[in-house]
C-alpha cells in the first residue's frame, strides 16, 4: 500500500467548509480506548507483529520515563530549562524507530526523548538543556543533528544532507522534526519547496501539538490542515493521529520507504497535544483551560497502546512492571549523571570556533586562562 | 616577453593537441585575464581538484550566473556538480550546511549583496556556530560568494556593502580580493579552508584585467598586502576601495606626500600585525571603505590602530567611507562613494595635524 492509496485525510472527506478543526479526521488504527477503528488504517502483519509492537511499547515507556525524570530534574534545578514532550511520546518513539542507523534525524529542542529512544546517552542528550555545552553528543556517530532552537532552520539542513546522500548514491534518509509553529516560518516553506524540486529523500514530520508557546493553532494558520500545505509543493501530505503510535509508525514507515526508494519527500502532520507548559518557565494556565488538557490526557498515547497490547494478550501486569523497573534503572542512572555541578572548561569556548584559532582568539584565550589562574590563586 | 610572443609559444606547445616533448618553458606564458575570469578559473580548478566541491545558486547553471562567474561549469562538470536552485537564499545556504554535514564542500552564490539577507539567519545561527556547538564534529567548509558594492549604476538593492554584518559574527572568515591574482588565489584558499568563508566579490572590479598566467599563488587568508610603499601615511582599504586608494596615493605624490596602501584582503581573520607595522612606520592611518561609516568595519580598524599605535600616531585615525544613508540611486551614487578627492581631503587633514 502506498500513501496515495490511503484513505485521504484532506480530500473530499475533509470538512473544508466548516470552521471546525477537530481531531476526528486524522488517519488512525486505534481509537482512544486502544481498539482498532472501523474503516481505519490497515497496517501490515509485520507492523502488527507482537514483537514489533512490544519494541514500540518499550520505546513509548522509555520516552515517558525520560520526560518525567527530566521534568523533575529541571524543577530541582539540575537543568537550565526543559521543554517537555509529555503527551507526544508516540511521535517521539515513532520518529526514532522509523529510521535506520545510517539515516539522519534533525531534532528540535522538544525532541530530547526521541534522542533517548535513538540510543543517545541521556546526559549527552541533555547537555544543551543542562547548559554545560550546546550539543553534547557526537552528531556523526548518532547521525543526529544538534537539536535546533531557531524554528524550522534545521529543515533546509535536512534537505541538504538528503541531497548530498542522493548525489553520493547512498540509501540515506533525513527525518526532520518540526512543530506546528515552525510551519509559519519561511525556512519551512523554502525547505519543502527545495526538497520537492530536488526530489530529496526527506521526511518532514510536523508534531502539531496545538500550541507555539501560548499561541494556539488557529492563530498560527488559517489552513484546516498542516498536511494540506504539501499540495503546494507537489509532495504527498498525510495527517495522522499523533497519539496512535501504530498509525503513526505505519505512515512514517511509508514516508521513509518512499524517500529511500527515490520517490521524494513527504510531509507528515501528527495531530497531538503538549500536555505540559512550553517549558518549566512557562505558565500554561494563562492561555488554556485545564478542561482542554483533561480531554487530551484521556487520549494518552502510552495507555492506548498498553490497552491494545493487553487486549491482544501480549502485555500483562508482570511484564508491564518489569518494563517499569528497567526504566527506573535507566532514570536512576540518568539522575546520577545529571545531578551535581557539571565540569566545564572555559578554554573550550575558544577550541572549536575555527579549525585553527585566529591570533585575536589566541590572545583572548590567554586572557581568560590568566583570569582562571588568578581565580584559582584566590586573587 | 611580449603578449604576442607568449601566445605564439603557447600555440606551438599545444599544437595538434599534443604537447611537444622537451623541457618546460622557462617562464609561464602570460595572457590578459579579467577578475571575473580568474574567479571562474578558480571555481573550475577547485571542481576539477576535488569531487566534494559543488557549486550552486540562482542562475549559476546554464546561464553561468548573472555576472558569468560560473560560466561553462555546468557544461563541463555536469548538473550534479553545478546546479540551479529555487529562488530561496535561506534554502541555498541551509542546503549547503546540510551538504557540508555529509562531507561535501559547497560553494554557493548569492546573486547580489542585498539579496543575500534572507540567508542571514542560516549564516549567523548555523554556519558560524556548527563547528563550535558540535565540538568540532561538524566542520563547515562552505564558501558563500557575494558580489558586493556599488559604482556600477545598479538600481536599488544592487549595491550594498554588507561585510560588517558578517564580520561581526564569530565563526566566519570574511575575505575580499582587490586584484586579479587574489581573485583566483583567495577563492581557491576559501574553498580549501576547513572553515566557512564569506567571499565578497567587488563587482566593480569584475572587468579589471591583469597580464598573468593562471594558476597563481598569493598570500594565505588572514594576511594583508602592501600594494604601495610609503612613509607619510597608510591608506587602509579592501575590495574596490583599493584601486581608489592607489589612485589617491598617486595624486598625493604630486603634492609631495608619500603614501602607503595596505590591502586587507581578509577582514576576518584580521591582520593586526601588518596594519600595526605599517602605521608604526608612517604614523598616520586613513581607512577607506564603501560601506556606511557609522558602526562600519572602519570603526573596528580605527579602534585597533588606536589601541596598538596610539603613541606613534601623528594624527587621529580618519575614515573615508560611504555616507550614513541608504545606498542612493545610480544618478546620485557618485556623491556617496568614497572618491579619490575625498581620500585626498582626508590625507590633507591627516598631514596637517
Amino acid at each position: 500500500m502506498t500513501l496515495l492509496d490511503l484513505p485521504s485525510a484532506t480530500g473530499p472527506h475533509h470538512p473544508a467548509a466548516t470552521p471546525f478543526r477537530g481531531d476526528t479526521d486524522p488517519l488512525r488504527y486505534l481509537d482512544e480506548h486502544g481498539a482498532p477503528v472501523e474503516g481505519g488504517l490497515r497496517p501490515s502483519e509485520e507492523e502488527l507483529a507482537p514483537e514489533r509492537l512490544m519494541e514500540v511499547y518499550r520505546a513509548l515507556r522509555l520516552a515517558r520515563a525520560f520526560d518525567t525524570e527530566a521534568t523533575a530534574l529541571v524543577m530541582q534545578g539540575h537543568l537550565a530549562v526543559y521543554p517537555s514532550s509529555r503527551g507526544q511520546e508516540a511521535c517521539q518513539a515513532a520518529a526514532a524507530l522509523a529510521i535506520e542507523p545510517q539515516d539522519w534525524l534533525f531534532p528540535t529542542y522538544r525532541d530530547t526523548a526521541a534522542l533517548a529512544v535513538r540510543g543517545i546517552d541521556p546526559a549527552e542528550a541533555l547537555t544543551l538543556l543542562r547548559g554545560s555545552w550546546h550539543c553534547g553528543y557526537d552528531p556523526k556517530r548518532w547521525r543526529t543533528a544538534p537539536q535546533c532552537t531557531p524554528l524550522a532552520t534545521q529543515a533546509p539542513h535536512a534537505v541538504g544532507l538528503a541531497l548530498a546522500a542522493k548525489l553520493a548514491g547512498d540509501p540515506v534518509v533525513a527525518l526532520c522534526l518540526l512543530g506546528d509553529g515552525a510551519t509559519s516560518e519561511g525556512d519551512f516553506h523554502e525547505a519543502c519547496n527545495s526538497a520537492a524540486v530536488y526530489q530529496a529523500p526527506v521526511v518532514f514530520f510536523v508534531q502539531n501539538n496545538q500550541y507555539a508557546i501560548s499561541v494556539p493553532l488557529r492563530k498560527q494558520t488559517h489552513a484546516l490542515s498542516l498536511a494540506d500545505k504539501a499540495v503546494g509543493y507537489g509532495m504527498p501530505g498525510v495527517r495522522v493521529d499523533g497519539n496512535d503510535v501504530i498509525a503513526l509508525s505505519h505512515v512514517l514507515g511509508e514516508a521513509v520507504r518512499r524517500a529511500r526508494e527515490g520517490e521524494g519527500p513527504t510531509l507528515v502532520e501528527a495531530v497531538t497535544y503538549r500536555i505540559q507548559p512550553h517549558t518549566n518557565a512557562d505558565d500554561a494556565t494563562r492561555y488554556r483551560d485545564r478542561h482542554e488538557v483533561d480531554i487530551w490526557l484521556a487520549r494518552d498515547p502510552v495507555d492506548r497502546l498498553a490497552k491494545y497490547l493487553t487486549a491482544t494478550g501480549n502485555l500483562d501486569d508482570t511484564l508491564d512492571a518489569a518494563i517499569g523497573e528497567e526504566n527506573t534503572r535507566y532514570t536512576t542512572r540518568m539522575r546520577a549523571e545529571l545531578t551535581g555541578e557539571p565540569e566545564v572548561d572555559p578554554a573550550e569556548m575558544f577550541e572549536y570556533v575555527y579549525a585553527a584559532p585566529t591570533p585575536q582568539l589566541r590572545a583572548q584565550r590567554q586572557m581568560v586562562e590568566q583570569g582562571m589562574t588568578a581565580d584559582e590563586a584566590g586573587e | 616577453m611580449t603578449p604576442t610572443a607568449t601566445a605564439t609559444a603557447a600555440d606551438k606547445e599545444t599544437a595538434g593537441g599534443v604537447r611537444t616533448a622537451g623541457p618546460a618553458p622557462a617562464a609561464a606564458p602570460r595572457t590578459t585575464v579579467t577578475f571575473a575570469k580568474a574567479l571562474n578559473t578558480a571555481l573550475r580548478d577547485a571542481l576539477a581538484a576535488d569531487d566534494r566541491v559543488v557549486v550552486f545558486g540562482e542562475d549559476v547553471g546554464e546561464l553561468g550566473g548573472v555576472f558569468r562567474i560560473t560560466d561553462g561549469l555546468a557544461a563541463e562538470f555536469g548538473e550534479r556538480r553545478c546546479f540551479d536552485t529555487p529562488l530561496a537564499e535561506a534554502s541555498i545556504l541551509g542546503t549547503a550546511i546540510g551538504m557540508a554535514m555529509y562531507g561535501y564542500r559547497p560553494v554557493v552564490e548569492m546573486q547580489f549583496d542585498a539579496f543575500a539577507y534572507p540567508a542571514f539567519e542560516q549564516l549567523v545561527s548555523h554556519l558560524a556556530k556548527m563547528r563550535n556547538r558540535t565540538r568540532g564534529a561538524l566542520p563547515m567548509p562552505v564558501v558563500i560568494r557575494i558580489p558586493y558594492g556599488g559604482g556600477i549604476g545598479g538600481v536599488e538593492h544592487h549595491s550594498d556593502s554588507s561585510e560588517a554584518y558578517v564580520a561581526h559574527t564569530p565563526g566566519i572568515h570574511v575575505v575580499t580580493p582587490a586584484t586579479v591574482e587574489d581573485a583566483y588565489w583567495l577563492l581557491r584558499a576559501a574553498i580549501a579552508s576547513p572553515d566557512p568563508v564569506v567571499f565578497f566579490e567587488p563587482k566593480r572590479l569584475y572587468w579589471s584585467k591583469a597580464a598573468l598566467q593562471l594558476p597563481v599563488t598569493t598570500g594565505p587568508i588572514g594576511t594583508a598586502a602592501v600594494r604601495r610603499q610609503g612613509r607619510d601615511a597608510t591608506l587602509i582599504a579592501y575590495g574596490q576601495s583599493v584601486p581608489v586608494a592607489l589612485e589617491a596615493a598617486e595624486h598625493a605624490s604630486e603634492y609631495g606626500y608619500d603614501l602607503e596602501v595596505l590591502d586587507l584582503r581578509s577582514l576576518v581573520p584580521f591582520d593586526d600585525a601588518a596594519v600595526t607595522a605599517s602605521v608604526e612606520r608612517t604614523g598616520r592611518a586613513i581607512v577607506v571603505h564603501e560601506a556606511a561609516g557609522f558602526a562600519g568595519f572602519g570603526a573596528e580598524i580605527a579602534a585597533r590602530v588606536s589601541e596598538r599605535c596610539f603613541y606613534r600616531l601623528e594624527a587621529p585615525v580618519l575614515r573615508v567611507t560611504g555616507l550614513d544613508i541608504p545606498y542612493p540611486p545610480p544618478k546620485l551614487e557618485h556623491w556617496y562613494l568614497p572618491s579619490v578627492d575625498r581620500v585626498l581631503d582626508a590625507v590633507e587633514r591627516a598631514m596637517a595635524a
